[in-house]
This record gives structure tokens, C-alpha cells and sequence, in this order.
């Protein structure tokens, strides 16, 4: 009994469910802070809008990129399955439908989580190895305020935006697929697509991206703010800000669509 | 004046610091010594609570720092400077940025007054023109006077300094130590110096211990540490290899 016992606990799998979930606590607690610490002044209006300057531009031409992408891929994937069933003037409506409630904002919100978590968590991390939060924490600045605070807020208010501004290259994409495909009006695609898409649809589409805007700061600003090991501390910390928002978002994702549903329906 | 009492503190049951004691008076500089890894800059840490001692008092004007809340412990900070190993510069930030960064939160000081602190300590530092730079522009002798420049800007009245001159070479090391001790002067601050450079000790100290085991086994001025017939002070300070 003791010896399967001690089997289990030196088990890997043990090893990585133990850390996975002191992980979650963690991160509950860095959330608790973040939520105790956003609410008192002085507010870093400044901070934030640096950072989201930042986050926006750097995010800007790879999302640009995929979202236009997206859109096309998805129009000429659909087409010939739509035309199948007599159903190619649902074209429009099936790309922006995909795009608003589900494909925009998640494929969105990962690659902002590969771009912009990482970046966080490595450039917190090394901030705490060579002693730059504590030089701000002696200073009798509250480093959690200035580098935590501020990085999350400008990720949860970003994201929204990015999203959006994907889902309109998207519908782009899909309209210049849809020409090579079959003639169209633009002016009649875009009536198509604003008829196909209800305030139910575009709501909570977006409104997740908050909460997947959130994770992304959340897990960056924690893996950077608690790197430890010098260096080697500090890719860790960039690598695994992605893994953990990444999975996260899907989860969230998953926990965000059920409940639209219950709700909406 | 700054005293601690019985301080402790110990790191997954290994013991850095067991129960030492020491007494800094006002404009006094000390000098610690010791091996890499004894807990030197552990101790600096302490003292500031960076890191949270096991037991102990740690008295900053005959204030117990250990018992306050964060709030009060920040009103203590901003009398303190605290020079890092690294400098510990913000790399995000230009010199001029981090010069004014503890100003502008911390005070109540005027555009104008700002930058006239900002630019008195960057002629204290003979640093002028690297006022717009970035950290990452700087050698490691102009981040150690930068960094020094950012300790003295709040005028504290106590300041520590984690390795000084550490990775500077000796003229850089004479030059770093001498400008201590001018603005030293100017503020007739309170300082506790922690390194292992004999030279830089030497232009420094008024008084020096040397922590080993966790304890401070041996104090004096550093002329009664270098001359001593103890084989651990001789060894540390290579008296031995000199004579030989």
C-alpha cells in the first residue's frame, strides 16, 4: 500500500497535476491582487497606454495577416460543400457568422497569446532576475501596480479591438475569395453579411475577448513576476506564459460558449 | 542610525544569518566582508525587507521596519537608497527617465525642481551627457555611477550599497569608491557597504565586519582586519599570498 502510494506521488504525471493546480491557485491569488490593487491611485494612464501602443503594434501585421486569411480560406473551403446543396448565397452569411461568434475572436485571442504573453512574461522575468522590481519595491513604488496592474488592463482592452479589426479584414478575405469563385457585388455581400450577424452573435463574441485579453495578461504578468533561475528561469517563464494562456483561453472558451447559449437561447 | 538585533534567517532549513547583531550610528559607513554566498546581500536585504527575516529586530531611528505595515515600511523607504549589484537600471526607461521615476512618485517636486536634481546628481556622477540614453548604451562602470546617481537623488539618509564596485577594474573601482565617499559627505548619510573589494573597503570604511558561519566573527577598522595574525582574515585578504 505504502509502496504503490510512493509510487504515485514520484509518478511525472503526479508530479505535473500537483503543479498544474498550485499553478491555478497561484494564478487566482495573482488575479486577487490585481483586482485589490486596480481600484487605488495613482493610476498608470500613461503606463497603459504605452503598453497598449505597444502590444497593439506589435500584434497589428501577424493578425492582419491570419484574419485576412481566414476569412479567404474559409469562403473557399465552404463554397463548394454550400453550392452542393443549392446554398452558395449563404456564402457571406457562413463567413461572418464563423468569423464573429467563434474563429475571430479565439484565433485572435491565441495568437496574441503567442505574441504578446511571452513577451510579458520574458520581459518581467527579467526584471525580477536582475533586480529591477526590487530597486522599483525599495524605491516604495508598488511594482505590482506599475508593471502587474498596467500590462493587464492594456491586454483586456486591446484584444476587443484587435478582434474586431480581424473580424472586418476576415470578411474582406472572404469577399475576395468569393470573386474568384463566382461574381458578386460588394455592396450585396456586405448587405448579406450585416443581415446574417445579430446583436446575439457579435455581443458575446467580443465580449469573451475581455476575459481571453485577460488570461493572456494575467499568465504573462505572473510567469514574469515570479521568475526564478536567472536566464534559463526567464525562457522558461516566456514559454510556459504561452502554454498556460493558450490552453486557458481554449477552456475558457469552451466554459464562455455553453454559457452563451444557456443564456441567449 | 540603523541597528540590527539578532537578526536570522534561513533558506529551506540552511541557516545564512544566525542571530547577528550590529550597530551602524549616524553618518557612520561599515563595511561587510565576507565569501561569496555567507549572506551579505541577504542581510542589506533584510534590513530593507526584501526579504522577510525569521527572527530579529531591524531598527531604522530606533524604528522596529519588521513590525510595520507596507504603507508606513514606504514612508521609511523613501529615506533609503539602495545601490544594487547589477544597478538594477529599468531597461525600458532612459537615463533621465529613471533619474526622475522615484522623483515624480515619491515627492512633490516641480517640473523644474525635478530637473534640476536630475541634472546636479548627473554632474555628481560626471555623467551629463549620457542623460538621454538607454541602459543599454551604458558601460558597466557609467551603470554603477548611473545607479549610484538614482540612490542619491532622493537625498537618503541611509544608504546601502550591494557590491559597489564589483566587475570594475581598479582605477573605475578607486574612481566609484571616492565618489561615495564625496556624496558621502554631502549628505552625511548612514551607509552600509557590502563587497569584497579591499580597495574599494579601504577608501570607504570607517569600521568593517567580516560575517562567516552566519555570524560576524571578526570587527575593526580595516587596517586591524589586514594586519591580523588570524589565518581566515590573512587568507581572505590574501595577506599570505602578498607576503609570499
Amino acid at each position: 500500500m505504502e509502496t504503490s502510494r510512493t509510487a504515485l506521488e514520484s509518478s511525472i504525471v503526479y508530479k505535473r497535476l500537483v503543479e498544474f493546480f498550485m499553478m491555478i491557485a497561484g494564478l487566482s491569488v495573482f488575479a486577487w491582487d490585481f483586482f485589490k490593487n486596480v481600484f487605488i491611485p495613482p493610476y498608470e494612464f500613461a503606463e497603459i497606454k504605452k503598453h497598449m501602443d505597444e502590444l497593439g503594434v506589435k500584434t497589428l501585421p501577424i493578425v492582419s495577416i491570419t484574419g485576412f486569411i481566414i476569412g479567404l480560406v474559409l469562403a473557399m473551403q465552404s463554397y463548394p460543400v454550400l453550392v452542393r446543396f443549392g446554398a452558395a448565397s449563404f456564402l457571406p452569411s457562413t463567413v461572418a457568422l464563423s468569423v464573429v461568434r467563434e474563429l475571430g475572436p479565439v484565433i485572435t485571442a491565441l495568437i496574441f497569446a503567442g505574441r504578446v504573453s511571452s513577451g510579458i512574461g520574458a520581459e518581467l522575468g527579467s526584471m525580477r532576475v536582475t533586480e529591477q522590481i526590487d530597486a522599483m519595491e525599495v524605491s516604495a513604488i508598488n511594482p505590482f501596480r506599475f508593471l502587474v496592474v498596467t500590462r493587464i488592463l492594456a491586454c483586456t482592452f486591446i484584444l476587443p479591438l484587435l478582434t474586431i479589426y480581424v473580424i472586418i479584414l476576415a470578411i474582406i478575405g472572404g469577399y475576395l475569395a468569393m470573386l474568384t469563385l463566382q461574381a458578386m457585388n460588394f455592396q450585396l455581400y456586405i448587405h448579406s453579411v450585416v443581415h446574417a450577424i445579430e446583436f446575439t452573435d457579435l455581443i458575446p463574441g467580443i465580449a469573451k475577448t475581455v476575459i481571453f485579453g485577460f488570461i493572456v495578461g494575467l499568465v504573462g504578468s505572473y510567469k514574469g513576476y515570479y521568475t526564478t533561475n536567472g536566464t534559463v528561469g526567464v525562457g522558461k517563464s516566456s514559454t510556459s506564459s504561452v502554454v498556460v494562456s493558450s490552453l486557458l483561453i481554449l477552456l475558457f472558451d469552451m466554459v464562455l460558449v455553453k454559457l452563451t447559449i444557456l443564456l441567449w437561447s | 542610525m540603523v541597528e540590527i538585533k539578532n537578526l536570522s534567517k534561513a533558506f529551506d532549513g540552511m541557516v545564512v544569518l544566525d542571530d547577528v547583531s550590529l550597530k551602524v550610528n549616524q553618518g557612520e559607513k561599515v563595511v561587510i566582508f565576507g565569501r561569496s554566498g555567507t549572506g551579505k546581500s541577504v542581510l542589506l536585504k533584510c534590513i530593507v525587507r526584501l526579504l522577510e527575516p525569521d527572527n530579529g529586530e531591524v531598527l531604522i531611528d530606533e524604528v522596529n521596519v519588521l513590525n510595520l505595515s507596507i504603507k508606513k515600511l514606504n514612508e521609511i523607504r523613501k529615506n533609503i537608497g539602495f545601490l544594487f549589484q547589477g544597478s538594477a537600471l529599468y531597461d525600458s526607461m532612459s537615463v533621465r527617465e529613471n533619474l526622475d521615476f522615484p522623483l515624480v512618485r515619491n515627492f512633490n517636486f516641480s517640473f523644474e525642481e525635478r530637473e534640476k536634481k536630475i541634472k546636479t546628481v548627473l554632474k555628481d556622477v560626471s555623467l551629463m551627457d549620457a542623460i538621454n540614453k538607454m541602459p543599454s548604451e551604458l558601460s558597466g562602470g557609467m551603470k554603477k555611477r548611473i545607479g549610484l546617481a538614482r540612490t542619491i537623488i532622493t537625498d537618503p539618509g541611509l544608504i546601502l550599497y550591494d557590491e559597489p564596485t564589483t566587475g570594475l577594474d581598479p582605477i573605475t573601482t578607486k574612481e566609484i569608491s571616492e565618489l561615495i565617499v564625496d556624496l558621502q559627505k554631502d549628505l552625511n548619510s548612514t551607509s552600509i557597504i557590502v563587497t569584497h573589494d579591499l580597495i574599494c573597503a579601504k577608501i570607504i570604511a570607517d569600521y568593517a565586519v567580516v560575517l562567516t558561519d552566519g555570524k560576524f566573527k571578526y570587527q575593526g577598522s580595516i587596517k586591524e582586519l589586514t594586519s591580523s595574525k588570524d589565518p581566515f582574515l590573512r587568507n581572505f585578504f590574501g595577506t599570505e599570498i602578498i607576503e609570499a
